[in-house]
């Protein structure tokens, strides 16, 4: 118990010796925690506005639909407790706003039913004449109360526009006639295309059709047992747990994004921390070689420097988990088509213990070998504070003695610390594939609205949860070109003040240290392009079963372009520090331990 | 302070080097005047503290004067800008450190060739220098060896090799033997007796009375100000060097 609170003090009492560190640490994982928390809960964030429409509207269990023959005897059926309908449906094509569309009209005389009764949103139910259109669909059209559409060529008015929980929100739908969802392409004659959903009277749905389909609603005495009453029967039928699949269709692209984002998040967390813990590290040795001259035993000591990053792990799990639950909701985007928003979910254990031990994984996974290193290394060196030896990559230096003088130290300066190369690399790669990916799905999304499946609302929420991904990515990618930066400049010091003393001039100096970032970003971007983005793409389209030849690859001037905004952008990031560490007077540099 | 020479390699005048102001002001070089000549070695004695570093800083421009000129040549220096002291430093000066100062991941040639490397030279004329200069001192033998697997005296060496890599005009050498044992010093010693007698041009900050008696002149320094100077006849060829056993 003691030794536990010794290490819990040590760790604590050097996370507020270093603020700033502790800061970027806390934001690095935060950054990991946060999207995964947003991916996890997503559905269930989704799954509200469905729920609250169900109760609203009295949502039906199962909804059967057919021949009116076929659906006889199925109200009172085994295990059905209540039924509405059967009512007639007509397919056919609507004309509004300049646009056509396919759509399914369901007769319905009065919305008093004691299963599903459409919840009106504006204006009042059908009457002779007048059409009730589903709120997603009338959004999709752009269509109001007092407006007229033409129904299979009859003028029709719009009465009121009303959500329901008996068909998921357009342009998903119930299809009670050979119907498909999606892109659009070689849809067969006859079989209707994203059809939307209006409410006629049952007389003016006769008189759009001679050969109308029925549908009944069923509520059961057990909601949850669908599956087994669905087999039971040979009827088409559709129950709640699908529709709400549908429903939440959008917020599961969304939530598999996520996840996708996470994960990247999460490896360039754990290339923040590698690099900050490094320098962190290389900071205790002194502390270290106290600690040991103390009587602290290796494990002691080890258990000291991961504390405080296991520390820093769970308060970002612990905000991860709050802002992502709490902030699911805005992903969502439009509701329309639903009552009420989508509100924040209750948090699971299993996705608080998920992120949790993804937050610990990141930390421990990132500081356990400078931990065991530190652990393991002399307490006389140690308390003699001295640095860590660069590498020495013999073909490296002979290569550089070609190159024009910044890029001869840069090359040098870079291979000093090849671990950090390596981190710098993966750290752009990861951002330039996940930033490859957005460009993919975003030109997907942009390219088929807004009739291919998704519908302009939900283009925007898709592409709003892309934004997010990449703003994060981007935005870690460019604190950990800072850090790397800074991590070099520092490590370098005496090394530059004595290339230097020798005769490299502060723009040598300053060009070597900006080169010796942006020639790993150059490399990264190379990277993260191919194969980094590519097969970064194909494990989306494995995962998410998804047809590959339908997304369009970025340009090869696309693709070029984000190869020079990368090393653009980490040139810019690093040319302050860079030119800090260039200028540094010689004197000080020369009596910094080298 | 010294007699005046006609064309001095290095002239300072009036140089000062003070740090924070009011009652905290130090005054870390005090007005030193000093005139080197061409193939002449001057140690600079001194206690801890009294400055003697700080100047061979501002002498070799690794550092700024609050006052004073230098002039290196004949051309004033002092006023250069960074650009201006780094090519100065590359073409004209060489330094020799106490702590060596050698590059750990490169090897003795590597460390050698760099500063030839920095001054344009083409990579294979500045390993053949190099060479030439490892054998001068005597470790041509230990061209690939890393500094870590180098004795103190010999990585002094190398750090002497590297000074002398473009050929410059004035070598300023701080505490050279500071870090080594006696077999090392006279090593180090003969190596800067071999040097003044190939005509280099030697400022030495020294604590070491033995390193000091191979000069041509002995400055003593005190509290940033030259207080004493001795001219030390015949230098490595007089009665100290004899009797340190340097002479041939």
């Amino acid at each position: 118990m003691g030794r536990l609170l010794l290490v819990g003090r040590l760790a604590v009492r050097d996370l507020r010796r270093r603020r700033a560190e502790a800061v970027l640490l806390l934001l690095a994982v935060l950054a990991a925690t946060t999207t995964l928390t947003l991916g996890l809960v997503l559905r269930d964030a989704a799954a509200d506005p469905y729920r609250n429409t169900r109760t609203a509207t009295r949502g039906p269990d199962v909804i059967a639909s057919g021949p009116a023959d076929r659906l006889a005897g199925l109200s009172t059926a085994a295990g059905v407790t209540e039924h509405s309908g059967p009512f007639p449906v007509a397919k056919a094509k609507i004309q509004a706003g300049g646009r056509t569309s396919d759509v399914q009209a369901i007769g319905r005389d009065a919305d008093d039913a004691t299963v599903d009764r459409p919840e009106l949103i504006r204006g009042s139910w059908t009457r002779a004449g007048g059409v009730v259109v589903e709120a997603a669909f009338a959004g999709a059209l752009g269509v109001h109360v007092g407006d007229v559409v033409v129904l299979n060529g009859r003028s029709f008015s719009i009465v009121g526009v009303a959500v329901t929980a008996a068909a998921p929100p357009y342009p998903q739908a119930n299809c009670y006639f050979p119907c498909a969802i999606g892109s659009g392409r070689d849809i067969p004659p006859g079989v209707l295309h994203n059809p939307g959903l209006v409410w006629l009277t049952q007389a003016d749905v006769l008189g759009l059709t001679e050969e109308p389909a029925y549908v009944l609603n069923l509520k059961l005495a057990d909601p949850n047992g669908t599956p087994a009453f669905i087999a039971d029967h040979d009827v088409q039928m559709k129950s709640w747990q699908e529709i709400l699949a549908d429903a939440t269709d959008v917020a599961k692209d969304s939530q598999i994004l996520l996840l996708i984002g996470a994960w990247l998040l999460g490896l360039l967390a754990v290339a923040s921390l590698s690099v900050l813990v490094g320098g962190r590290m290389a900071d205790q040795t002194r502390r270290v070689g106290l600690l040991k001259a103390a009587g602290g035993t290796p494990g002691v000591v080890a258990a000291v420097l991961l504390a405080e990053y296991v520390l820093v792990a769970l308060v970002a799990a612990a905000a991860g988990l709050a802002i992502g639950t709490l902030t699911a909701p805005l992903l969502i985007g439009t509701s329309g088509g639903l009552v009420g928003s989508a509100a924040p979910p209750p948090l699971t254990l299993s996705t608080a213990v998920l992120v949790a031990l993804v937050a610990l994984g990141v930390a421990v996974l990132a500081t356990f070998v400078p931990a065991l290193r530190a652990a393991r290394s002399s307490t006389v060196n140690a308390l003699a504070d001295a640095p860590r030896q660069p590498r020495r990559i013999g073909w490296l230096v002979a290569a550089s003695a070609r190159l024009p003088v910044p890029l001869l130290l840069a090359v040098r300066v870079a291979g000093r610390r090849p671990r950090r190369v390596a981190l710098a690399v993966v750290s752009i790669a990861v951002t330039v594939s996940g930033t490859y990916v957005a460009l993919i799905l975003d030109g997907y999304l942009t390219s088929h609205p807004p009739y291919g499946g998704y519908d302009g609302a939900q283009v925007a929420a898709l592409r709003h949860v892309i934004l997010v991904w990449t703003v994060i990515l981007i935005g870690l990618a460019a604190v950990n070109a800072v850090v790397i930066t800074w991590a070099t400049v520092l490590d370098n010091r005496h090394a530059s003040a004595l290339a230097r003393a020798l005769g490299a001039t502060p723009r040598d100096m300053t060009a070597a240290l900006a080169a010796a970032q942006v020639l790993p970003a150059l490399a990264g971007a190379v990277l993260g392009i191919f194969p980094g983005g590519y097969v970064l793409f194909i494990a989306i389209i494995g995962i998410t079963g998804g047809d590959s030849s339908r997304a369009t690859l970025p340009s090869l001037w696309q693709l070029l372009a984000v190869v020079l905004a990368t090393v653009a952008v980490v040139a810019a990031l690093t040319a302050l520090p860079a030119r800090l560490g260039g200028r540094r007077p010689v004197t000080d540099g020369l009596a910094a331990p080298g | 302070m010294s007699d005046a020479v006609d064309m001095p390699v290095l002239r300072a005048r009036g140089l000062r080097k003070e740090y924070g102001r009011g009652e905290g002001l130090v005054r870390a070089v005090d007005r030193v005047d000093l005139d080197v000549a061409a193939g002449e070695t001057v140690a600079v004695m001194g206690p801890s503290g009294c400055g003697k570093s700080t100047l061979l800083h501002l002498l070799g421009g690794l550092d700024r004067a609050t006052g004073g000129q230098v002039w290196l040549n004949g051309r004033r220096v002092d006023d250069l800008g960074e650009r201006g002291l780094a090519r100065l430093r590359r073409s004209a000066i060489g330094f020799v450190f106490q702590s060596f100062h050698l590059m750990a991941e490169l090897t003795a040639v590597e460390n050698v060739e760099l500063p030839g490397l920095l001054a344009g030279r083409s990579p294979r004329a500045a390993r053949r220098r190099a060479e030439e200069l490892l054998d001068r001192v005597g470790l041509a033998d230990r061209a690939r060896f890393l500094p870590s697997a180098l004795s103190g005296g010999q990585r002094q060496r190398v750090a002497v090799a590297r000074a002398l890599a473009n050929e410059p005009a004035l070598v300023l050498a701080d505490e050279p033997t500071g870090n080594l044992d006696s077999a090392a010093t006279l090593d180090v010693l003969q190596l800067f007796d071999s040097l003044h007698e190939a005509g280099q041009t030697l400022v030495i900050v020294t604590h070491d009375a033995r390193i000091a008696a191979t000069a041509d002149r002995l400055i003593s320094m005190r509290d940033g100000a030259f207080v004493d100077e001795t001219r030390l006849t015949g230098g490595t060829t007089g009665e100290l060097g004899a009797l340190l056993g340097l002479e041939d």
